[in-house]
């Protein structure tokens, strides 16, 4: 039978404001253990929560980049569980009003075709502690630093057809909040995880089929293989017979497998309910409009624009706006260099490959816009070949110093003097007869043997083209 | 010396007739003396005291005039206070030191109050006698066999028999008013939101509002004066400019109009007590006052309404007491679930159990319509009756309490009787509005209270009438003869 797969998500992102959602506390990463926790985070007798307000307008820059519905009146409400790390005894949530509705987002499939993602709803809420079962035998620790932090909880409709779907939807999420500057994204201290709700159906059939819930996966790569797992698992239950429960589960990605949660984790009746120590929140169109008038470009307009007024490929130009700070440098590369194929060629060659090796951001590159424009600029102009230049990029990398500086420290300057290219070329005809008498009689690929002569000769400071032209000329007997 | 009222002594310490620290020693002698016959401090906090009182004597020296310079108050256990036990009458909380004031608490304290310490209360603010405290039921002053009412219990009795000029409370549904009833002093609830709650232990946030209680409204208006105030911490925190709630204190009553709702005055009304309301009522008309008859008739869907609330507020408000952060521990838990469930059932009394269950239950998928949705309806239709009343008159006034202070146990077995004791207050505080209750009598040896409910904001007007009534008569002054 073909089988249908279904595929909604919950992304949870965590804003990067400085303090918390209902404190003051900060936010920071990776503090001493319950030093970021203030009477607030700690739930103390008396302690009332105050809405951080950049929290709101971070949600109202989601929204309007998901062209979402803004409510102009949405709610805090409080989801009530027991857990030690949940300080209060409830999280406080948004239920029945949240502050983002009905958007949506679009995906690029692998046939190059788009997809648009409904979603459903984002909404706003506390983060919980952490619970920490290494280090102290048979007790458990809890720390509170993660306390009160702000998350947005993105929720998908369940619209994506396949583990690839679900990634490039994910994917495209973390670009969309890093070009925001709402989230820092980091999936490995858990800024940016996703819940899936996995099933599967009969290719064809309307209805669904009972979904799993697979819990907190922290990386692309584990999105798909959970999905994948998953579904795998699903089609071979029903196909033996059996019927899928509607359960929560947790990846293993030791194990590459998925496994049920304890039943008594999800055992529960959260009681929501509006929470009276915090009134509704109230958004006006007028401050709609004067986040909307701040908003920076976003991804596919930026995308566009690169297609249109550098005339890239759409593939790179995707590449090129993947995140704002590559998009920026690249914009200002361009700017003072003139030249946006070669500017792309090189980000997506040699800088981006740099960056991979220092396990770097396009931020923290020891070369500036500026400095890789001075190393194209020369190659433009024939001070360097392309093969040379590769050679100056590293050595600036190293941090060397500039393009010139180093051109000129390493002698690397083209040679373009036609009677010294020339004296090379007769060099090196005049030591190879037996190749010269085969090239005349019609082995034309043995010109690259003799360019190849050459540029060793001159330690490839020669011009490629120039040699090239010239060499043909003297084989020709000209 | 003879006992002042905290007005009172207000001016003899400008004057320089007597130092903050006599003052202070007056009351701490008298609450070593006489707090033991009617238990309504849980904490003493002589040393704090004295130092306080030195450190307000030294700016009184300097000419400095703070409104509650020098003069010795009393903090409801339900406040949070630095570096002092504050219990909330919980053994869930019999080891708790807060690490902070809660915002009245440091309003006061800049306002230069003299703590003297930390006054008894029903647990978590749940009753109506104090018979609920960990600490032991406080005993009513005007007869030690009767209970002083509740939640605000230990202020209230301690205010009525001197230990203290002014204390402050807090009311859910009645908390401050009914206990005020029941002792014969006076007690404000403000309009929610006037006085800020971060700090103040939660009950029922959407309903809590913390007061003043005291000898006389004036009094009450200078603790309000320093009470009340916009508190960013306190998202529900009224955002108003502050008043000097003593200055309109002097107005007279011609043409007030006073509303009587029928449904306060019906069966369930104890004969005396109608009596000596109406006998007050009179006074305030030989004042030039003018009673209105008016109906506030969703008022007896007002108990039912504030039984599903109330407990669903508190069931979540009390979810954070687990054992695990502070507050009380089980000794060598199995497991978590072991931790939670006995820490939990060694910690709350038995009200604070029946009502988390309640809260729990109302709040449960399947019931939440019914019961939850339904009573925040009938709150807007209770606000919607005050709306309606108040295009009609300026002051509402009726009995604070059914009946008289009953007798310590006579309703502990049966809590929906124990409820209905706060049949008149509740309405008051589901739709956010200040109720004010006086001494308006008494009845053998034991006080009545009227009670005042105005339109939001108008704090002002309650304590201007109460005012005005206890120019014209002395029951406020009255006090309990063997604590004379």
């Amino acid at each position: 039978m073909e089988w249908e797969t279904v595929i909604g998500l919950e992304i949870h992102a965590q804003l990067n404001t400085a303090s918390k959602i209902f404190s003051g506390a900060a936010t920071a990463y990776g503090a001493e253990p319950n030093r970021q926790a203030c009477a607030v985070d700690l739930g103390l007798p008396g302690v009332l929560p105050v809405l951080n307000e950049a929290v709101v307008r971070k949600a109202v820059m989601l929204g309007l980049a998901l062209e979402a519905q803004i409510a102009p009146r949405s709610v805090f409400a409080r989801k009530n569980y027991f857990y030690p790390d949940l300080p209060k005894g409830y999280q406080i949530s948004q239920f029945e009003l949240p502050i983002v509705a009905r958007g949506h987002l679009e995906i690029e499939l692998d046939d190059g075709s788009r997809k648009r993602i409904g979603v459903t709803r984002a909404h706003l809420e506390e983060d919980a502690g952490k619970s920490l079962h290494e280090g102290f035998g048979t007790m458990t620790g809890i720390d509170l630093n993660r306390a009160g932090t702000p998350l947005v909880e993105i929720v998908s409709e369940p619209e994506l057809g396949s583990a690839r779907e679900a990634v490039a939807y994910m994917k495209k999420l973390h670009a969309l909040v890093r070009y925001l500057d709402i989230c820092d994204g980091n999936m490995q201290e858990g800024s940016f995880r996703c819940d899936a709700n996995v099933s599967v159906r009969p290719a064809g059939e309307s209805s669904f089929g009972i979904r799993t819930e697979i819990k907190n996966l922290n990386s692309f790569r584990f999105v798909e293989r959970a999905i994948n797992f998953e579904v795998e698992r699903q089609i071979e239950l029903i196909e033996s017979g059996g019927t899928v429960v509607q359960e929560t589960r947790l990846f293993d990605p030791d194990r590459d497998e998925t496994r049920p949660m304890r039943s008594k984790e999800e055992a529960n009746d959260y009681r929501y309910f509006p929470d009276p120590d915090l009134l509704p929140v109230a958004i006006h169109t007028e401050d709609i409009e004067a986040i909307r008038a701040e908003m920076p470009e976003l991804p596919d307009a930026k995308r566009e624009r690169f297609v249109r007024d550098y005339a890239l490929s759409p593939y790179d130009a995707g590449a090129l706006t993947a995140t704002r700070d590559l998009a920026d440098y690249y914009e200002a590369l361009v700017a003072a260099c003139g030249a946006p194929k070669l500017a792309a060629n090189w980000m997506m060659g040699d800088f981006t490959a740099a960056l991979n090796r220092s396990e770097l951001e396009v931020g923290d590159s020891p070369v500036a816009p500026a400095a890789l424009a001075q190393l194209l600029a020369r190659i433009q102009d024939a001070t360097i070949s392309g093969k040379i230049a590769k050679e100056v990029f590293d050595a600036m990398w190293a941090g060397e110093g500039d393009a010139d500086a180093i051109i000129a420290a390493r002698g690397l300057k083209q040679i373009t003097d036609t009677g010294a290219i020339d004296r090379i070329i007769d060099d090196v005809i005049a030591a190879n007869p037996v190749q010269l008498e085969q090239y005349r009689a019609g082995k034309d690929k043995l010109l690259g043997f003799f360019v190849g002569q050459v540029m060793k000769k001159t330690q490839g400071k020669a011009n490629p083209a120039q040699v090239n032209e010239r060499l043909r000329a003297r084989l020709r007997g000209d | 010396m003879t006992l002042d009222t905290l007005s009172g002594w207000a001016r003899r310490l400008q004057a320089g007739e007597i130092s903050s620290r006599e003052l202070t020693e007056l009351y701490l002698d008298r609450i070593d003396r006489l707090d033991p016959g009617i238990n309504s401090f849980v904490t003493v906090t002589r040393e704090q005291a004295l130092a306080a009182a030195d450190a307000a004597d030294q700016r009184l020296a300097q000419g400095e005039r703070a409104p509650l310079l020098g003069l010795p108050v009393a903090q409801k256990d339900i406040f949070c206070t630095h570096g002092v036990r504050t219990s909330c009458g919980s053994r869930m909380l019999d080891s708790f030191v807060a690490p902070y004031d809660a915002t009245v608490v440091e309003r006061m304290n800049a306002a230069g109050a003299v703590m003297l310490g930390k006054t008894n209360m029903d647990e978590f603010a749940m009753g109506s006698s104090n018979e609920t405290s960990y600490y032991g039921p406080v005993r009513n002053p005007w007869d030690p066999e009767r209970v002083p009412g509740g939640s605000s219990g230990g202020s209230a009795a301690a205010v009525a028999a001197r230990l203290v000029p002014a204390a402050t409370g807090t009311d859910t549904g009645g908390s401050i008013r009914q206990p005020a009833a029941f002792c014969g002093v006076t007690g404000l609830k403000p309009t929610y939101g006037r006085v800020s709650r971060y700090g103040m232990i939660a009950f029922a946030s959407s309903l809590d509002q913390g007061g003043p209680m005291a000898a006389s409204a004036e009094d009450c208006a200078l603790m309000l004066n320093a009470m009340a105030g916009f508190d960013p911490r306190d998202s529900t925190s009224l955002e108003r400019p502050d008043e000097d709630f003593t200055a309109g204190l002097d107005r007279d009553l011609k043409g007030l109009r006073i509303g009587l709702p029928r449904e306060y005055f019906g069966d369930g009304l104890h004969a005396d007590v109608r009596r000596a309301v109406q006998d007050a009522l009179a006074v305030l008309r030989e004042r030039g006052a003018e009673p209105v008859e008016i109906s506030l008739p969703n008022s007896n869907l007002s108990v039912p309404a504030y039984y599903v609330v109330a407990p669903a507020e508190c069931s979540s408000n009390l979810a954070r007491y687990d054992g695990v952060r502070f507050g009380h521990r089980c000794n060598d838990p199995r497991d978590l679930m072991d931790l939670y469930t006995r820490s939990r059932a060694e910690g709350f009394g038995a009200e604070v159990k029946r009502r988390i269950m309640i809260g729990t239950y109302v709040l449960s998928a399947g019931y939440y319509d019914a019961y939850y949705l339904k009573a925040q309806k009938v709150r807007q239709l209770i606000a919607e009756d005050f709306r309606r009343a108040f295009e009609r008159v300026d002051v509402i006034a009726g009995p604070t309490t059914p009946e008289l202070p009953f007798r310590l146990g006579e309703k502990s077995a049966d809590p929906i009787s124990m409820y209905l004791s706060d049949v008149y207050t509740i309405a008051a505080n589901l739709a956010g509005l200040p109720g004010l209750s006086m001494p308006a009598g008494t009845i053998g040896s034991l006080p009545v209270g009227l009670q005042l409910i105005g339109n939001y904001f108008e704090e002002g007007r309650l304590l201007n009438v109460a005012h005005q009534f206890q120019q014209e008569t002395g029951w406020h002054q009255r006090m309990p003869a063997t604590f004379a």
